[in-house]
């Protein structure tokens, strides 16, 4: 019965997914009830986001996401739509069979295209049909669907997790050579589970390519780029800062061309230097937040306002942003932490966190008694130098490899942990190895703090460490000792991949607390703290 | 802009007399191209659009006239001209165009041939935010013989001692043998920030430096610094570690600040195990890029010319017979010469392992064997050359027979009958008449313009002649 009611829809349509919400609609009306003004509006918005898609290229992963989309405001209907929401699942699976064929469409032509789909549909649907699981969505695709929000966006997936999709590499090279960034060519093996992730090495620089000197990049950018793939710059906090004072150089040489609008050209101006930074090394969080912050600050210059007041005023926002996003929300984190910390603490810190160390210095200038625990893991080692800071500064201070951890545990009262950025479900993404030592702090009833500023907070949301991550140089697990280095040739060896992870998340149940600018919240409460940002913005 | 290129083409070869007298450094053909090209192609290849060369009026002159110059070298190329007479060294030159010099600077040598991947040197410059950065190469040994070295070369020629620190790319320590008395020595400060230290010996300045734009107000401010190599470059490396630069650390400039904010929140160290920030919170780094493998040359000495001229035809994809050269059916040239445009190559020569310039006349039944013969040379029948270097429009005379000689340019060599070995004179002609002068080591005649020699040999007597 559902076959046929669809089929007469797709008719007129052309798309499962319209086919399916058309028959919840025609359900709804056979039962009395009305087409809410909101379910027509998204009725034409889907017919208007189809027509744009059939001028695409369409990839899987689009068509993944109408469907998507389809299925996800069908929660949100009354119980009847529950059937209906069932047959609407997305095997994530059935979209790599898809993909070789994807690979020919642009060849054939658009009607053609339109049967090929529909046959497509029809089988999958009939597949479907058996299959008894519903509402698998996919972690990174998944809009906000309160009530109060406005039409759902359409999330696309970003590039960066896509490099298994030939179609998804072809669009990026064209956009990259459009440009004028030179494309980085991914090193060694991948471990199959990361395939979908670039995977570069240190010793192909982003910089190979680029003229020497730098013309269509600018200088501090190609700078900044290289300090970012070498690890000279690293953490969450510095890479944002340095990003900044970047666009400030940028902005200070920067002269409007004749005809055109600074708060246009300006944000064209810094798309490829975007791209570029994404080549030497993956955006993170919140180097995005402040990328969407400098953007709207750019369109949002009058365009009567002259160019130097408008660069300077530009200036003026970039160092605000800093000093009030990091600068003072660091001396809050500090204040709210340090009534977390008592005499006689034990604390245990895991790498490197600027916040955390900034934390304790202030709690030790304080005259707080404690001593502290660093964790430390290869191939990074960057408890090394959090270790020099805090011996620096007085405190006295342990040091573990992270093996070490449940050894350890007993004899600590507090765990304190930085993040690298906080999702919209609650998982805290930080340094790999930080779930682990929550999970162990759980298991030993030690309490875990995470601390963090708001500019981190991020409305992606994600399960599992695998669907987006960044894999970094596989040599770095190469290790010498006695004089012999056994993994020097591993890329040899066919069946041996080496995998260094840099992030993991952490689910909120391990986390107790969060510090935030904002106060001190529970990891649940972060999506409503995302809330309060956008209406404030 | 980031960076300004210089070209260093003023210099005089002075360790090859023999061959610069009468032509300038930068004009020596290297494999039928003149040295300069090589220095300027790099630059081009790497993106470069502008260069400033530093050279003499005949360099400016041929510049702005030779052909495969204008075609082959698309850059714009702004030539100033320094006085040969005024005896400039690098550093003064710098300070010359100091007007001209508006962002940092990459300085190059005219007589560098080298295929690095030259950001390997700049990444250092820019990701270190390095004052100094600098290329260095093993060094080969040369194992042609050269003509006019007698036995083996001078030994302990003046080594340079490089320290650097355990990733191999940080200047710590540089010296020159002649500059030490007994032994290296080093300042303490430097043992305690950088306890490990790998000293090197066997490395070859390349003469590429990138320098930042304040080095160059500084040589405007010390003007009794005179050599970029000898002095500025010592110089910087010995006040990495001098207490001075820990002075003035409170940054006055926004920016500045920014960048030590970033610098403190990052978690980066370039060094392990003592209490001390990143670069010691050092202001001033140099940095060194060694180069493992691929050519580095810098053709300053005899026998760097000649290794030169071997190693670079195989560098580019010319043909190695120019296309508008005349070679007859019934010669042998070598797969491993090349011959330039205009030459006439008659029968029955053999041209292996050579390098023929442009516009030479090659007669019959000659045989030239490693050797280099620059352009318009005439070479008469019946000739055997081998391992000799023929400058600029020199002439063999018919059946003289060279091995590891060197005719200085312009020079006239009699025809001869058999075995007899030639001597090359500035200004006359020799007379040799059939005798046989065997020579076991081999000889170089060269002899100075200012001084007139006529050099007759009548008997049978060895007789090898020096004038200097």
């Amino acid at each position: 019965m559902a076959d046929s009611d669809g089929r007469q829809v797709d008719s007129i349509n052309h798309s499962t997914e319209e086919g399916v919400k058309l028959q919840e609609i025609v359900q709804a009306k056979c039962e009395g009830k009305e087409l809410t003004r909101e379910e027509k509006q998204r009725l034409r918005k889907e017919k208007k986001q189809h027509k744009k898609n059939k001028k695409d290229d369409r990839g899987p992963p689009e068509k993944e996401k109408e469907k998507e989309k389809a299925s996800v405001p069908a929660p949100s209907k009354p119980a009847t739509q529950s059937p209906a929401h069932k047959a609407a699942p997305v095997p994530v699976n059935a979209s790599a069979s898809e993909s070789p064929v994807a690979a020919e469409k642009p060849a054939k032509s658009k009607a053609e295209q339109r049967a090929e789909r529909r046959a497509r549909q029809d089988t999958e649907r009939a597949s479907k049909q058996g299959k008894k699981e519903g509402g698998q969505l996919s972690a990174s695709s998944k809009p906000k669907a309160t009530p109060n929000e406005l039409q759902p966006v359409v999330k696309r997936l970003p590039e960066h997790i896509q490099v298994d999709d030939p179609a998804a590499l072809k669009k990026l090279a064209k956009k990259l050579e459009r440009q004028q960034v030179p494309l980085r060519s991914d090193y060694g093996y991948k471990v199959s589970l990361f395939s979908h992730l670039h995977q570069y090495s240190r010793k192909n620089p982003p910089t190979q390519q680029i003229s020497i000197p730098a013309t269509v990049i600018h200088p501090s950018i190609v700078r900044l780029g290289l300090q970012y793939s070498q690890g000279i710059i690293a953490g969450s906090n510095a890479r944002s800062v340095a990003l900044l004072h970047a666009f400030k150089q940028v902005i200070r040489d920067y002269s409007t061309p004749p005809n055109e609008e600074l708060s246009r050209d300006l944000v064209n101006k810094l798309s490829p230097y975007i791209s570029f930074l994404s080549q030497c090394r993956p955006l993170s969080a919140s180097m995005g937040n402040a990328i969407k912050y400098i953007k709207k600050e750019i369109s949002n210059i009058p365009s009567q306002c002259k160019e130097e007041e408008a660069k300077r005023r530009l200036q003026e926002c970039i160092d605000s942003y800093i000093n009030e996003k990091i600068i003072l929300a660091s001396e809050a984190i500090s204040k709210y932490a340090i009534e977390k910390i008592s005499d006689g603490d034990v604390i245990l810190v895991y790498g490197c966190s600027s916040l955390v160390n900034h934390i304790l210095c202030e709690a030790f200038e304080k005259q707080r008694k404690f001593r502290v625990i660093v964790v430390d893991s290869r191939p990074r080692l960057e408890g090394k130098e959090a270790l020099r800071r805090l011996v620096k500064k007085g405190i006295r201070c342990t040091y573990v490899l992270i093996s070490a951890l449940s050894y350890i545990l007993p004899e600590v009262s507090k765990v304190f942990l930085g993040a690298h950025a906080l999702l919209a479900n609650g998982y805290v993404m930080s340094r790999v190895g930080t779930s682990q030592i929550a999970l162990v702090a759980k298991a030993f009833n030690v309490p875990v703090l995470v601390c963090c500023e708001t500019y981190k907070f991020c409305e992606r949301v994600q399960t599992d460490s695998f669907v987006s991550n960044e894999l970094d140089d596989p040599d770095d697990l190469i290790v010498t000792r006695n004089g012999k280095t056994h993994l020097e040739n591993w890329q040899t060896v066919k069946s041996l991949g080496l995998l260094n992870l840099v992030y993991d998340v952490t689910p909120p149940d391990f986390v107790d607390l969060v510090i935030t600018d904002l106060g001190m919240i529970p990891c649940t409460s972060v999506p409503v703290v995302l809330r309060v940002k956008n209406v404030d913005q | 802009m980031e960076l300004q290129a210089v070209l260093m083409a003023a210099g005089g070869g002075s360790r090859m007399m023999d061959l610069t007298y009468n032509t300038p450094k930068p004009l020596l053909p290297v494999g039928n191209r003149p040295l300069i090209w090589y220095p300027l192609n790099l630059l081009e290849r790497v993106g470069f659009e502008e260069v400033i060369v530093i050279t003499t009026k005949e360099v400016q002159k041929a510049l702005s006239t030779d052909q495969r110059l204008k075609t082959d070298v698309k850059m714009r190329l702004d030539v100033v001209c320094i006085q040969e007479e005024t005896d400039m060294g690098t550093a003064d030159a710098l300070r010359h165009i100091q007007q001209k010099i508006k962002t940092d600077i990459l300085v190059v040598s005219c007589d560098l041939i080298t295929d690095v991947a030259l950001h390997e040197v700049v990444d250092l410059f820019r990701a270190h935010n390095a004052t100094l950065s600098m290329l260095m190469s093993k060094v080969h040994e040369f194992t042609d013989t050269v003509p006019g070295q007698k036995g083996k070369k001078k030994a302990g020629e003046q080594r340079d001692f490089v320290g650097v620190d355990v990733t191999g790319k940080r200047l710590l320590f540089m010296a020159n043998e002649a500059d030490l008395e007994e032994g290296l020595v080093f300042r303490k400060s430097i043992m305690r920030k950088h306890p490990r230290m790998l000293i090197k010996t066997g490395l070859l300045d390349a003469h590429l430096y990138c320098l930042k734009r304040s080095v160059v107000d500084f040589l405007v401010h010390n003007k009794s610094v005179t050599s970029i190599r000898g002095e500025l470059v010592p110089y910087l490396v010995r006040k990495q570690f001098s207490k001075m630069f820990g002075v003035h650390n409170k940054c006055t400039s926004k920016e500045e600040a920014l960048l030590q904010l970033a610098r403190e929140r990052s978690c980066w160290n370039d060094h392990r195990g003592d209490m001390s920030e990143a670069y010691h919170g050092g202001k001033l780094r140099c940095y060194v890029h060694i180069m493992e493998e691929g050519m580095c040359y810098r053709v300053n000495t005899l026998a760097a010319y000649i290794e030169a001229n071997r190693v670079v035809p195989k560098l580019f994809e010319d043909p190695p017979i120019h296309p508008t050269a005349v070679v007859t059916e019934r010669s042998l040239v070598g797969s491993d010469s090349i011959i330039g445009p205009y030459c006439q190559i008659s029968d029955k020569t053999s041209i292996k392992r050579s390098n023929v310039g442009t516009s030479s006349t090659i007669k019959e039944k000659v045989k030239i064997t490693n050797s280099i013969i620059m352009n318009g040379v005439t070479i008469e029948e019946g000739c055997n050359i081998q391992g000799s270097v023929i400058c600029n429009n020199a002439v063999i005379g018919r059946g003289a027979d060279m091995k590891y000689c060197l005719v200085g340019s312009g020079q006239c060599i009699e025809p001869e009958g058999e075995n007899a070995v030639v001597q090359c004179s500035s200004g006359y002609t020799t007379h040799t008449k059939t005798h046989t002068l065997h020579f076991c080591s081999s000889v170089v005649f060269v002899l100075n313009p200012a001084f007139c020699v006529c050099v007759c040999v009548h008997s049978l007597a060895h007789v090898c002649l020096f004038f200097v």
